[in-house]
C-alpha cells in the first residue's frame, strides 16, 4: 500500500478502538483492554513501517509524504486537509507509537487486571484493596482492579487518537483540533477519579490553563490564515516567498514583524501545553491522574505536542535569522522562557517529596531545555532531545507506577495508612523492586545525562554544544547549572526511593509487579540507553563516526539553512563533570536518610527550601490574582448585578408591562364592554319578559279588551294609510 | 217603510252591547248570553239586508238559519263547557279561571 495511505490510516485504530469501548465493550474488561492494545498495536505497525519508509527516502525534507482532500469550500476554492511525514513527524511518530503501545500495555497491570473486585470500591474514586480469605482463614487485603477499568482505556485510546492525528496532519487547523482533543482527554483523563476534589480542581485547572496558552494559538492561526490565505505547512514553512513577506511587513504590535507575532502568538500555544513559565501551574496537579495518565501525557503525547508544534514553526520564529547573526525578539522571548523555565522548575523539584511531583518538575525544566534549544537555532538539538525525553520520561513515570504499586502492596499487606507516593516513606525498594529499581535508575541516569551510555546525555549536550558554539553563554550557564541540579534531584529520588533502608513498614512489604507492568519498563530502559547512539557528533573523540550522526542528517535536511557546527569538547566536558557531580552530590546527601528526619536540604538552604518546597507561591498568586477574581466577576457582577438585577429586571419590567396593559384591557373594556354587553342582553330580555309577562293575565276578557283595541288601532291605520 | 239604516243600528247597538257584555260581565253563562245577543244582532243585520236587498232569493235565508243553528250548537259546547269548568274549579266566575296566566 503506498505510504500515503499508509499514514492516513495510523490515526484511525486508536479512534475506532475509542467508539467500540465506550459503545460496546464496557462491560467487559479484557474485551476493552484488548481492543485498545490491538489498536495501539496497528498504529505502532502502520507507524513503524512508514518511518522505516520515511527514513530510507534520500530527501526526505524537500519532498515529504503528503497527501491532501478538500473538505470545506471556501471562496473560490476548497480547504484542504491532509497528512504530511517529513522527518520531524517521522521521528516523533516514532517516539509516540513506541510510548503509547507501551503506556497502554502497561496499563492493564497498573489498573490490577484480574485482581478481585474492592469490596467497598466506587466508581469515581480510586480503588482501595479488597480483602480475601485464604486457605487457613486468614483474610488478608490486596489491591483490587480498578472499578473504571473500560472507561480508562476508552480514554486513553482517544488520547492516542488526538497525538497520533496531530503529528501526521499538514494544517494547523486540523492540529489544532488534535490539540484540543488531548486537552479535552487530559481534562476527563487528569479528572478520571472524579470522586475525589482534587482531581476534580486539577483537571479543570489543567483545562484552563492550557486553553489560556491556546488562545493565543488561536489568534496566531487567525493571522496566518487572513494574511497567507492557508495553514498549510508546505505553503507556508516551505515558501521562501511567503516567509520572506511575512519578516518584511510590519505587525502593529511592538514593533515586531508578522512573522515574529505569529510565531510568538503560536509558540503560546507550546507555553501552555507544555507548561513553561508562566502556565506551568497545571502540570504538577496533574499528578491528580493515574499513572500512565501522567507517563501519556507528559512524557509520551501532550507536551511533546506543544515541543513538535514549535520545532515545525521554527521557521516563522526565527524568520530573518541566519547562523551567526544576533537573535531575533521572538528568539529572545523563546530562550527566556525555556531557560528560566529550566531552572525554575529544577529548582522545585530539589524540594519535593512526592515521587510523582518531582517527575512533574522535572518535565517542566526538560521541557526548558527543548524550548530554549528552539529559541537559539539548536532545532535539532531540540527535537533529538524530545525524543529521548519521551522515552526516558515515559520510564520514569511507568517506574514511580510500579513504586507506588509496590508500596501499596506493602501497605496493604501491613495495614498502614500511609502516603504511598511519599518518598520519605519510602527506601531500600531495591532489594524488594529489582527490575523497578534497575530500569528506574536508567531513567535517572538519562535524566541526569550520564555520560556516553545513557541517551539523555547525548540530547542534552547537544543543546549545551548549540549555545555554546552559539556563543550565547548566560543561555549556557543557566542550562548547564539546571543540568547540575537536575543530576542532584535524580540521584535524591533515586536514593530516597530505592537505596538506604526501609523507612516504613510499607516500604519493607513491598514486591515487584506484575510483567504487564515491568515488560515495558525494560523496553524503554532499552530504548533510553540506546536511542541516544543515533545522534553522536562525528568529530566526537574515539566513537564518533562509529554511527552515522543519523540525527542531524536526518532532521537537518528540512531547513535549508544550517550553520556549520564546530565541534569543540569544553561542552562535553562541563555536562560531564556537572552530571557526575550532581549525582555524586545527591547521593550523599541522602544515602543515610532516616524516617522522621527533616531534609538535609533544609539546614543547607533555609528558607530558600521553603520556598522551592511551595512552588515559590505561583499557584497561590494565580488563585488569587485570576481565579477569586474571575469568580468575583461571574458570580456577583455578571451574575447577580448584571444578570439577575439588569436583564431580568428588564424582562419583568416587560412581563409587568404586558401585564399591566392586559389588566386594563380586562377593567376597562372587556369587562364594562363585553361583558356588559352580554349581561345587558340576557338582563335586558328578562326584564322586558317580565314586563310583558304582566299582559298574560290568564283572564279571557282582557285579552279581548286588548284584542278589540289592537283591531280598532290597525282599522285607524289602514283607513288613513290605504284610504279604506 | 221602516228605513234600513235603523235596523242596522239597530243591530249595530245589539252587537255593541253584546261586545260589551263580552268583555265585562263577571259570570261566565252571562258572557255566554252576551255571546247569544252578538250573534242575534249579526243575524239581525243579514235579515235586514235580505230583506231590503236580496228578498227574491232563499241565500240570505239559509245563511240566517245556518248561523241560528251555529249558535245553538256553539251554546250547547260552551255551556258543557262551563259546568265542566265548574266540576273542576267550583266557580264560575271568568276572571279566576287564569291557568293561562304568566
Amino acid at each position: 500500500m503506498s505510504t500515503e495511505t499508509l499514514i492516513w490510516l495510523i490515526p484511525l485504530p486508536p479512534l475506532l478502538a475509542f467508539a467500540l469501548i465506550s459503545l460496546f465493550t464496557n462491560r467487559s474488561r479484557s474485551i476493552s483492554h484488548w481492543t485498545a492494545i490491538v489498536a495501539a498495536g496497528v498504529s505502532w505497525g502502520l507507524s513503524m513501517i512508514v518511518f522505516a519508509r520515511a527514513f530510507a527516502m534520500d530527501n526526505l525534507g524537500e519532498s515529504p509524504f503528503g497527501s491532501s482532500i478538500n473538505w470545506f469550500p471556501v471562496g473560490e476554492t476548497y480547504f484542504k486537509i491532509g497528512v504530511h511525514v517529513d522527518p520531524l513527524s517521522a521521528i516523533t511518530l516514532f517516539f509516540v507509537a513506541w510510548t503509547i503501545f507501551m503506556i497502554i500495555i502497561y496499563s492493564v497491570g497498573y489498573h490490577n487486571f484480574g485482581q478481585p473486585e474492592g469490596d467497598h470500591d466506587r466508581p469515581g474514586l480510586p480503588p482501595h484493596g479488597a480483602d480475601v480469605k485464604d486457605e487457613k482463614g486468614h483474610t488478608h487485603r490486596v489491591p483490587s482492579v480498578e472499578p473504571m477499568y473500560s472507561r480508562f482505556f476508552a480514554f486513553i485510546a482517544l488520547f492516542a487518537f488526538g497525538m497520533y492525528a496531530l503529528v501526521v496532519t499538514d494544517n494547523l487547523l486540523t492540529l489544532y483540533m488534535a490539540w484540543e482533543i488531548m486537552g479535552l482527554c487530559s481534562y476527563l483523563l487528569i479528572g478520571f477519579w472524579y470522586g475525589k476534589k482534587s482531581a476534580r480542581d486539577a483537571a479543570v485547572k489543567a483545562f484552563m490553563v492550557t486553553r489560556v496558552g491556546d488562545m493565543f494559538m488561536l489568534l496566531g492561526m487567525a493571522a496566518l490564515y487572513s494574511l497567507t490565505g492557508t495553514l498549510n505547512y508546505t505553503r507556508i514553512l516551505s515558501n521562501d516567498a511567503v516567509i520572506q513577506q511575512l519578516v518584511t511587513t510590519q505587525s502593529p504590535v511592538l514593533g515586531l514583524s508578522w512573522a515574529g507575532l505569529v510565531g510568538l502568538l503560536i509558540f503560546m500555544g507550546t507555553v501552555g501545553k507544555s507548561a513553561q513559565f508562566p502556565l506551568h501551574v497545571w502540570l504538577p496537579d496533574a499528578m491528580e491522574g493515574p499513572t500512565p495518565v501522567s507517563a501519556m501525557i507528559h512524557a509520551a503525547t501532550m507536551v511533546s505536542a506543544g515541543v513538535y508544534l514549535s520545532i515545525r514553526f521554527f521557521p516563522l520564529i526565527a524568520a530573518g535569522w541566519t547562523p551567526g547573526a544576533p537573535l531575533t525578539p521572538p528568539m529572545i522571548v523563546v530562550t527566556s522562557i525555556g531557560t528560566f523555565t529550566a531552572l525554575f522548575a529544577a529548582s522545585i523539584a530539589m524540594a519535593q517529596n512526592d515521587i510523582k511531583r518531582v517527575l512533574a518538575y522535572s518535565t517542566i525544566s526538560q521541557l526548558g531545555y527543548m524550548v530554549a534549544a528552539i529559541g537559539i537555532g539548536a532545532y535539532v538539538a531540540a527535537a533529538f532531545h524530545l525524543l529521548t525525553h519521551a522515552f526516558f520520561k515515559a520510564l520514569l513515570f511507568l517506574g514511580s507506577g510500579s513504586v507506588i504499586h509496590g508500596m501499596e502492596h506493602g501497605s496493604m499487606h501491613t495495614g498502614e495508612e500511609i502516603d504511598t507516593q511519599d518518598m520519605r516513606n519510602m527506601g531500600g525498594l531495591r532489594k524488594k523492586m529489582p527490575v523497578t529499581f534497575w530500569t528506574f535508575l536508567i531513567g535517572g541516569l538519562a535524566l541526569s545525562g550520564f555520560p556516553f551510555i545513557t541517551a539523555g546525555f547525548w540530547s542534552k549536550d547537544a543543546i549545551h554544544a548549540g549555545a555554546y558554539n552559539g556563543h550565547f553563554t548566560p543561555v549556557f550557564v543557566v542550562l548547564v547549572l539546571a543540568a547540575f541540579l537536575t543530576a542532584f534531584y535524580s540521584m535524591r529520588q533515586i536514593t530516597m526511593t530505592f537505596l538506604g533502608k526501609p523507612r516504613s513498614k510499607s516500604a519493607e512489604h513491598a514486591h515487584e509487579t506484575k510483567w504487564t507492568m515491568t515488560l515495558p519498563l525494560v523496553i524503554l530502559a532499552v530504548f533510553a540507553i540506546s536511542i541516544g547512539w543515533v545522534g553522536i557528533e562525528e568529530d566526537f573523540p574515539l566513537i564518533g563516526g562509529v554511527i552515522p550522526n543519523v540525527i542531524k542528517e536526518f532532521l537537518g535536511s528540512m531547513l535549508k539553512v544550517h550553520g556549520t557546527e564546530i565541534f569543540q569538547l569544553t561542552p562535553i566536558f562541563v555536562s560531564i563533570v556537572l552530571a557526575l557531580s550532581g549525582l555524586t552530590l545527591g547521593w550523599l546527601l541522602y544515602r543515610r536518610l532516616k524516617a522522621d528526619v527533616p531534609d538535609p536540604m533544609q539546614k543547607i538552604l533555609g528558607p530558600v527550601y521553603k520556598a522551592m518546597q511551595n512552588k515559590y507561591g505561583f499557584d497561590e498568586f494565580y488563585d488569587i490574582f485570576f481565579v477569586k477574581t474571575s469568580n468575583w466577576i461571574s458570580e456577583t457582577f455578571t451574575y447577580r448585578w448584571i444578570d439577575l438585577r439588569v436583564i431580568d429586571g428588564i424582562l419583568h419590567g416587560i412581563a409587568a408591562l404586558g401585564l399591566g396593559i392586559g389588566r386594563v384591557f380586562r377593567n376597562f373594556f372587556d369587562v364594562p364592554v363585553i361583558n356588559g354587553a352580554g349581561d345587558a342582553l340576557g338582563e335586558g330580555t328578562r326584564g322586558l319578559g317580565s314586563i310583558l309577562r304582566k299582559l298574560q293575565t290568564g283572564r279571557v276578557q282582557q285579552y279581548m279588551v286588548i284584542a278589540l283595541a289592537i283591531i280598532l288601532i290597525l282599522g285607524a291605520i289602514f283607513y288613513s294609510v290605504i284610504g279604506l | 217603510m221602516i228605513p234600513l239604516s235603523w235596523f242596522l243600528i239597530f243591530s249595530a247597538a245589539l252587537f255593541a252591547i253584546g261586545l260589551f257584555g263580552v268583555m265585562s260581565r263577571k259570570n261566565t253563562i252571562t258572557i255566554l248570553m252576551s255571546i247569544e245577543l252578538m250573534l242575534n244582532a249579526v243575524n239581525v243585520n243579514l235579515l235586514a239586508f235580505w230583506s231590503y236587498l236580496y228578498g227574491a232569493q232563499l241565500d240570505g235565508l239559509v245563511f240566517v238559519a245556518i248561523v241560528f243553528a251555529a249558535a245553538a250548537a256553539e251554546t250547547a259546547v260552551g255551556l258543557a263547557l262551563i259546568i265542566s269548568a265548574y266540576r273542576r274549579y267550583q266557580t264560575v266566575v271568568a276572571d279566576d279561571l287564569d291557568l293561562m296566566k304568566g
